[in-house]
């Protein structure tokens, strides 16, 4: 049976799209699938060495609020200062007590299966970040090194 | 409950992780040993059947006792 193949490009840099990236790549590489995951502009934050991911209810309605929030808080309200903060809280401790992995777990579990973790080096440059704040063992490439891997997939996602 | 050689008590724990736990710990063990795995995530009942067909694994039997789900993969 040939490997199949998986490749991702993971373009979002909240706690909440953090998931599906790693999700899909951890499952997909215990199920025998070559895994590659492609990072560029805020999916960079993804492979910080330091993840500081946060989620944000605004411009998101179909968050759901814990306490009925979304009632009686004006959109507006969202935008308070504290309000990304209390939410992100909120949604790890509620990951937590439904037994959901963080996503510091799932990273290091995909870099277990041998998943590739690739940065798009355009965005490393354009954004002035410093290789040191990523973690090791990932690589540094463009869109021709992922359409190589790409291009030979059975499933191509862009999340 | 028939016989196994590992157990995996994967209870509490959610998606994906019920069977990324079970492949590594199949990772340790030799062909033709069975694998007793118990969860409490409902999805895991076709994540196992998912995974059996993928990955060539038999499930011998997969079954809800008291609110948990009982698995015995046999290690191909």
């Amino acid at each position: 049976m040939d490997e199949k193949k998986l490749a991702i490009i993971a373009t979002k840099g909240s706690l909440d799209w953090a998931y599906p990236p790693f999700i899909l790549a951890s499952t997909a590489a215990a199920l025998g699938y070559e895994t590659q995951i492609f990072f560029t502009f805020y999916g960079l934050q993804l492979l910080k060495k330091k993840l500081a991911l946060e989620v944000t209810p605004l411009g998101n309605p179909g968050m759901p609020m814990p306490m009925g929030m979304d009632k009686w808080f004006p959109v507006l309200g969202l935008a308070l200062p504290g309000m990304q903060g209390m939410m992100t809280a909120m949604m790890k401790q509620k990951m937590k007590s439904k037994g959901v992995a963080s996503v510091d777990e799932l990273r290091e579990l995909c870099q277990e299966a041998d998943v590739k973790l690739i940065a798009c080096q355009m965005t490393v440059d354009l954004f002035d970040m410093d290789q040191a704040e990523f973690i090791d063992g990932i690589e540094y490439a463009g869109a021709a090194a992922f359409f190589e891997f790409a291009g030979e997939s059975d499933i191509c996602l862009y999340i | 409950m028939s016989e196994f050689d590992q157990e995996l008590d994967a209870s509490g724990l959610n998606c994906p992780l019920p069977i990324l736990r079970a492949k590594k710990t199949l990772g340790g063990m030799d062909a033709g040993q069975v694998l007793h795995v118990i969860a409490t995530d409902p999805g895991s009942v076709k994540d196992f059947d998912a995974f059996s067909k993928q990955t060539g694994n038999e499930l011998m039997e997969s079954k809800e006792d008291g609110g948990k789900f009982h698995f015995m993969i046999k290690k191909a």
